[in-house]
Formats: structure tokens, sequence, C-alpha cells
């Protein structure tokens, strides 16, 4: 009963996933992708396969930031904090990524000057504790966590603190949900859109994808009924032969997102002709550059910056799984040679990454689906 | 890092227009609110916190809500770690281990 008492209303849980089942056509097969990382984990968490009908297929999209970064540019970030007196500093699930001679963590181990911020402008403030250092934030993210390192940026030139630079890797995640839907090997029905990337996007930037793709898209929270509610809401439109942008996480993501988030990001960021994406390839204009005017806190322009491309260890499938084309414990490595605790790919490292969460619960299903069965 | 954490304003700070003390569960630490600053918060105003900026005004009853959806999706022990750790208060924090 564990899992179920720490859900919300395990009776209306019952009652949704009933509802699922009576709007799900049993002669057709529905692939829905959600773009989130979180709602990846929380999927996973709550075993909430077992709580969809058979021909329910959930696709896991690219919206783990950690999962999405190609090794080259780690090893870029890396060989950037090679230089004397530079410190890598960078948020914690950027510490066991792996890049072509080790993760951060590796490197620090073997002397290289690498610390945890839990906030960009943390990075800023070890920069003026370190004057005789240089301090160079890797920032990672989708728009949840580009506002805060554009405005980090903005205090560092207003603060005239010159130790002190960005390597940037926001991506944006419109792009790439444009790629999936350009890719021949892709078929989605429909998308669970992510909750807090909408707090500042707003629900607006989806509408192309209503508009011109007819696919549905519920913006979605992250307990287990606001997942189950938002794949009742884009079953309802696919019943009815709609497409449209819904909300159902109302009571945090507002319709038009935060202007001045996405202003801060305006000011500071401009977006990349093209980024290269683990698994999706490069990408047209789908992530953000540092703007000239704060190119002295940019270390892409201020350091040398080898910029190679690696490809992937061979036998891991990341790009596959990235894709959604092949499932977690499809890929030829997974739970043998990569596990969470020694993790060959970045999917397997991050709590939001689609493999380390399949390898975290998918040993709980058969106590949820006893317990969800008990409550029904 | 792409979960929001809810806090409470418990202090403003007159000579720092950006910061705010906020409180998350016992634990009290400055953030940002450039980000708010079309609709600034007030003391007593509840925000979702990403990465040591308020990212969006929200209600008591849903930031209760969202403290128990990090439990629920067993991130509340990281959550309070990146709480913990916000303004470099602990030399232990800034050292990876």
């Amino acid at each position: 009963m564990k899992f179920v008492d720490e859900f919300r209303d395990p009776e209306v849980i019952t009652k949704t996933s009933e509802e699922i089942r009576r709007l799900a056509d049993p002669n057709r097969h529905y692939r829905i992708m959600e773009v989130c990382g979180g709602h990846t984990h929380a999927i996973y968490r709550f075993g909430l396969k077992d709580l969809l009908p058979s021909n329910i297929e959930l696709i896991h999209g690219p919206g783990c930031p950690v999962c999405v970064l190609p090794m080259g540019r780690i090893d870029d970030g890396l060989s950037i904090a090679q230089q004397p007196d530079v410190i890598f500093a960078a948020f914690g699930d950027m510490m066991r990524v792996p890049g072509t001679q080790g993760s951060p963590l590796e490197h620090k181990a073997r002397g290289m000057d690498v610390r945890i911020v839990y906030s960009p402008s943390d990075a800023l403030k070890l920069a003026q504790m370190s004057p005789e250092k240089h301090v160079m934030f890797f920032a990672i993210g989708f728009e949840t966590t580009a506002p805060s390192t554009a405005l980090t940026l903005v205090r560092a030139k207003a603060q005239s603190i010159h130790n002190f630079s960005v390597f940037c890797n926001h991506v944006t995640i419109i792009p790439a949900i444009r790629a999936i839907l350009d890719s021949p090997d892709m078929r989605i029905d429909a998308f669970i859109g992510p909750g807090h990337v909408s707090t500042v996007i707003g629900c607006r930037p989806y509408e192309w994808i209503a508009k011109n793709e007819n696919k549905p898209v519920a913006v979605s929270g992250f307990e287990p009924l606001d997942i189950l509610q938002s794949i009742v809401m884009v079953l309802r439109q696919l019943k009815a032969d709609e497409a449209k942008i819904e909300n159902q996480y109302k009571r945090v993501v507002p319709w038009e997102g935060n202007h001045a988030a996405l202003r801060a990001m305006a000011d500071v960021f401009e977006l990349r002709p093209y980024f290269e994406w683990r698994g999706l390839g490069f990408i047209s204009q789908s992530a953000l550059r540092i703007r000239e005017s704060y190119a002295e806190w940019d270390a892409e322009q201020r350091f040398h910056v080898p910029g190679v491309r690696v490809t992937d260890p061979k036998a891991a499938q990341c790009g596959e799984v990235l894709k959604g084309v092949l499932k977690p414990h499809q890929c030829k490595l997974f739970g043998k040679e990569c596990t969470p605790e020694h993790p060959i790919g970045a999917l397997m490292v991050s709590s939001e990454g689609s493999c380390a969460a399949y390898f975290n619960y998918e040993h709980r299903k058969t106590a949820m689906v006893t317990s969800i069965a008990s409550v029904a | 890092m792409c979960l929001a954490i809810p806090g409470q304003i418990v202090e403003l700070f007159p000579d720092q227009p950006n910061a705010a003390l906020i409180d998350v569960v016992g634990v009290r630490r400055k953030v940002d609110l450039g980000l708010l600053q079309d609709d600034m918060p007030v003391r007593g105003d509840w925000v979702l916190i990403h990465v040591g900026f308020a990212m969006s005004k929200i209600s008591e009853k849903d930031a209760i809500d969202q403290m128990r959806t990090l439990r629920m999706l067993g991130e509340a022990e990281a959550a309070m770690q990146e709480v913990e750790g916000y303004g470099l208060d602990h030399a232990e924090n800034t050292k990876a281990s």
C-alpha cells in the first residue's frame, strides 16, 4: 500500500485510469511523448505505465538537459578548466556525466578545481571570493535555468566582475520537438508538455504543434494525477479529432509565461545557427549563445575551445533511447556495463534520464500493480 | 534542477531590491527576485524557486502541494540540499565530493 498511500486521492487516480481506458480506442495504438525528463522520472517512479491500457505507449522525450548534451561539449568545458587558475563550477547534475577522459568529478580527483554550485549567482559569488582565480560556470538547462544564467551575466557586467565567465550550453525545447516531428522514424500522436519550462515560455510557443502538425498538447504537472489527467486531455482531443493546447498545470503555468524571464534571456542570449544534440544530431536554432555585448563573460570567446566532436561509445545506444526509438532496457549496455553507479551514457546519470529512471524504479512495478489493484 | 522548490518570502532588503530571504521548510536562504520584476512579491508571498531565482508567484496551497510533489517524487532531500547550498554558506557545498 505504500505507493498508493503517497498518492493524492487514490480513488481519483483509479477513476482517471478508468477514464483513459474508456477513451482509448482498442483498435488504435497511441504514442504519447512526455517531453520533460521530470515527467519521465515521475512515470517510472509511480509505475504509471501499469495504469494505462497496453495500446498507450509513453515515449520519453528529449527534456533532460544533461542527457542531450553531446560529450564533445563536456570535453570542451573541461579543457577550459585545465588552464591554470580556472575553477570549473557546475550544478551537481553535471558532476558524474562522462567526458572522453572522465567526468568532472574524475577530473577533480586528478587535481582540477571543480566545484558544485546550486545557483549561477553562487558561481558569480565564488568569483568575487576568489579574485586570483577565474570561475567558469558550465551552464546547462532549458528555459527553466537559462533566465537565471542570463540575469547572473547581467549582474556580472553591472558589477564589473571580470574573473567570471559562462560556458553556455542552454538549449530550447521547441526546436527539439520540431526535430522529433520531422524525424522520419518517429510517429507521435500527442505530447505531454513540460511543466516548469512552460512557467517561463508559457503555452503559446506550442500552438504550431496543434495548428500545423495537428497534434494535441497538454502542459502537465508532475504528480501521478497530473500526468494521468493530461493523458485524458490529449485522448479526448484525439477522439474528437481535435488538436489544441491545454494547460493542465494552470496552478503554476501562466498562459503567457514569465515576461521578465524571457526579456532577460533575449537581452543576454541569441540563437546559435545550429547546435548538436546527443541522439538528435544538429538542430537549427535550438540553443543559446551569449551576445557580443557580453563577450567578455563568454567562456567560448574568452578561451580557446577545441570544439571537438566526440561520438558516443559505440555499444551505447543513448541516441536511439533519446529519440524514443528504443526503450532503455533495449540498449545492449543497460543494467550490465551501464548502471547508475557506473554510467556510460548520460541518460543513466541524471534522475531525469530515462535509463536511470527505468533502472531505479522498474523493479517496483509489481508492488505498484498489486497496490492499485487492491484500491480499485 | 528542473523541479521547482516552493518557499515563502520572510524578509526583503531595502538596500538590495532584487534579494529576498525565503524560508523553505525552516531553511532560510537568500534568493534573487530579478525574474519577478514585473510583479514583485511582498513579504509573506509564496514563490517557486529554480537554481536560486524565484521564478513564479504561487498560492500557499500550491506551495504546500509542490512540496508534497517533491516528496512524492523522492526529490525533497535533493531540493533541501539545493536550498541549503544557496549562497555558498556551507563550505562543503562548494566542494564536489
